[in-house]
């Protein structure tokens, strides 16, 4: 009986012994892994979106939070719900409190011309996200807005062209004028549509990335030109408004409508199943938010001299239309959270 | 001024001059289709205009409607996408504007709070209140319902687009309201005199209350319409410049900023001259910044025509404007 219980209490400090043992030792390194984990730690990161509450600044807060976490840093945000002078404010806050990388979201294409290069030489990283100004920062993540504006007006030259029997009448929906999206979008659509003389570019106008405005510019140009063959449209959220007056005037069938925006299910996927939209060009806000945190890692492990080492990682651009739409093809913000970029 | 000479005519004569131009040199301006859309565009800023005439009426104005619609609006799409039914969706939405009708009349009229600043921070609180509690996102869409509500905005009845028929409606009902019935009365005698309408017993407080709420109501009606126009509403809205468009519309339509002059006629003259320019100017493809600057410029004019035709005198003088 005594060697019984003998040998059981050994064994049992045997156990806790080697497991003491594996807890000193800290986890598995690989020769890289603990150096990672231990250079994210306590660091901290500073978003400032041009608006919170929509699906694209959501959901890259969604894959950064969910990061943030895991990794132990964090993530915060100011809102300067789209207002370039709020947002400025917003940045020269952020600078003076010295973060790790700063995440830029601008609205306008020189707003941050000057904040940029202040915020390097204070040793803070700049990492601007899908809309970027003239200066650049330490890295770009989002679309080439050029590669955008050319991938909508091959599509639109495919299908409203010469070589498909169409009579090529297309008219553009722009948005904001200031944004990178429009400057650069529209010099690639120029680019293209200079070298397919058969379109013809019968309206080009702006409304503002306002759903109601692009409604009623919209309906008043397809009364204008009921022979209409395609409208490109700059935005999911305003291209609703597109839609609606094309559905109304009954020329859903006959008028070919691109839009392009960050894949919401809601605003990409339903539209192009309910027929509002005809293809949509996604730049995949999920997809986004993982490059957004590779960025900070990369930034943070390699710590180059802010200013000295600027790279971009482009986002690959997904056609969906009804044959290529799936269950995986759009995200939705829910699902986002949950997990994660 | 000279006798018969009324801002509501100017405008109209304007109008009568822009569309007959627009109709010999704009080819496709005058077709039927191309009217009802030009009347559809600005339907929502008429039920608007119809909102704030009776505000500016009273000697008040809303500045908070901006915000109310597209609020109130999103958040019954909020509840409707959530699996509430319509009707009690609905009843929670006109519950919540009413809310917002009351405090601003609480304000303007218990307070005493100059109605542009209470309806200003009223306007700034609701945008702020909503987007944190109300609606998780600013873009709001409808779900895939087939009833009836969503023909609202996109409905046609014998041709003519859903929105004009509820322009209409709304238009009809606040006439009636302003003309025939006593509170309607009430705000004419309130925008004219407030102390006088006071001294002879009309209670002045629980009026603009009413008056408030009314408004908030009207500024529902126009988010669901354009919710249901739209296939979804957004409550970013709520910073636009769209209130500078609705008291365009009735300050051009010759409502005085005074108080006590004006009705619905004017309202609805100030909206088709608005209406033929955007028309006009998008078919002559301006560009956006250039049709801003029209448009500001004509809002220009017309204060200054409101101001000669009806000057202050030493009783308005007394009481200020709004």
């Amino acid at each position: 009986m005594i060697g019984k219980s003998f040998w059981r209490a050994a064994a049992a400090a045997a156990v806790l012994a080697s497991v003491a043992g594996t807890v000193a030792a800290g986890p598995y390194d690989d020769g890289q892994s603990k150096k990672y984990y231990e250079t994210m730690k306590g660091k901290r990161v500073a978003f400032v979106p041009l608006s919170m509450g929509f699906d694209l600044t959501e959901g890259w807060n969604a894959g950064l939070q969910n990061q943030a976490k895991a990794l132990g840093y964090t993530v915060d945000v100011r809102d300067p719900n789209w207002n370039v002078e709020a947002a400025v404010q917003a940045v020269n806050g952020f600078i003076a409190d010295k973060p790790d990388v700063l995440i830029l979201h601008p609205l306008d294409q020189q707003a941050y011309n000057r904040l940029v290069p202040k915020a390097q030489k204070e040793g803070i990283y700049v990492v601007q996200v899908n809309l970027k100004s003239v200066v650049n920062g330490d890295a770009y993540v989002g679309t080439d807005w050029y590669d955008m504006g050319v991938r909508q007006a091959q599509l639109m030259a495919k299908t409203c062209g010469k070589a498909a029997g169409k009579n090529g009448k297309v008219a553009i929906i722009t948005g904001q004028a200031a944004t990178p999206t429009v400057i650069i979008g529209n010099q690639g659509m120029d680019d293209v549509f200079a070298e397919n003389p058969d379109i013809k570019i019968v309206a080009k106008q702006s409304a503002d990335f306002d759903p109601s405005k692009a409604q009623a510019v919209t309906s008043t140009i397809l009364k204008q030109n009921p022979d209409l063959c395609g409208i490109i449209g700059i935005w999911d959220g305003q291209d609703t408004g597109v839609a609606a007056a094309v559905r109304e005037a009954g020329m859903l069938d006959q008028v070919f409508f691109i839009s392009q925006g960050g894949g919401n299910k809601a605003a990409a996927c339903d539209n192009i199943a309910n027929g509002n939209f005809d293809a949509y060009f996604s730049y995949d806000v999920p997809g986004q938010g993982r490059d957004l945190n590779a960025a900070v890692k990369i930034l943070l492990q390699t710590k180059p001299k802010p200013g000295s080492a600027s790279f971009a990682l482009y986002t690959p651009l997904k056609l969906i239309t009804k044959d290529t739409l799936s269950a995986s093809s759009c995200w939705t913000l829910d699902q986002l959270k949950r997990d994660g970029g | 001024m000279v006798r018969g000479l009324s801002q509501e005519r100017i405008v109209l004569t304007i109008a009568v001059v822009l569309f007959v131009l627009f109709s010999v040199l704009l080819p496709g301006f005058l077709s039927a289709g191309n009217l009802l859309s030009l009347i559809q565009n600005v339907s929502i800023l008429g039920i608007l205009g119809v909102a704030m005439a009776i505000a500016i009426i009273g000697r008040g104005i809303d500045l908070s409607i901006l915000s109310t619609m597209p609020v109130s609006a999103a958040w019954l799409l909020t509840l409707v996408n959530g699996g509430m039914p319509i009707g009690l969706a609905f009843a929670c939405a006109l519950g919540f504007v009413i809310a917002v009708g009351i405090i601003n009349g609480t304000l303007i009229a218990y307070v005493e709070i100059p109605a542009i600043f209470a309806t200003l921070a009223m306007g700034i609180v609701v945008y702020g209140f909503g987007k944190a509690f109300m609606t998780p996102i600013d873009a709001v869409y409808t779900g895939r319902g087939e009833s009836w509500f969503y023909a609202i905005g996109s409905g046609r009845v014998l041709g003519i687009p859903a929105p004009v028929i509820v322009f209409a409606l709304v238009a009809a009902a606040a006439f009636l309201f302003l003309r025939t019935l006593k509170p309607g009365r009430f705000i004419y005698g309130m925008g004219d005199n407030p102390l006088a309408a006071r001294v002879t017993g009309i209670p002045v407080r629980p009026m603009i209350l009413l008056q408030y709420v009314i408004i908030s109501i009207i500024a529902l009606i126009a988010g669901i319409v354009m919710a249901t126009a739209l296939a979804g509403i957004n409550t970013r809205l709520a910073l636009s410049t769209m209130v500078y468009d609705v008291i365009l519309v009735v300050v051009l339509g010759g409502i005085g900023l005074a108080g006590g002059k004006g009705g619905i006629r004017n309202v609805v003259v100030g909206t088709l001259l608005i209406g033929i320019l955007l028309n006009g100017m998008t078919i002559m493809n301006l560009t956006y910044t250039v049709q801003s600057i029209l448009k500001s410029v004509i809002l220009l004019l017309a204060i200054v025509a409101d101001t000669l035709l009806n000057p202050r005198d030493e009783q308005t003088a007394q009481h200020g404007d709004i």
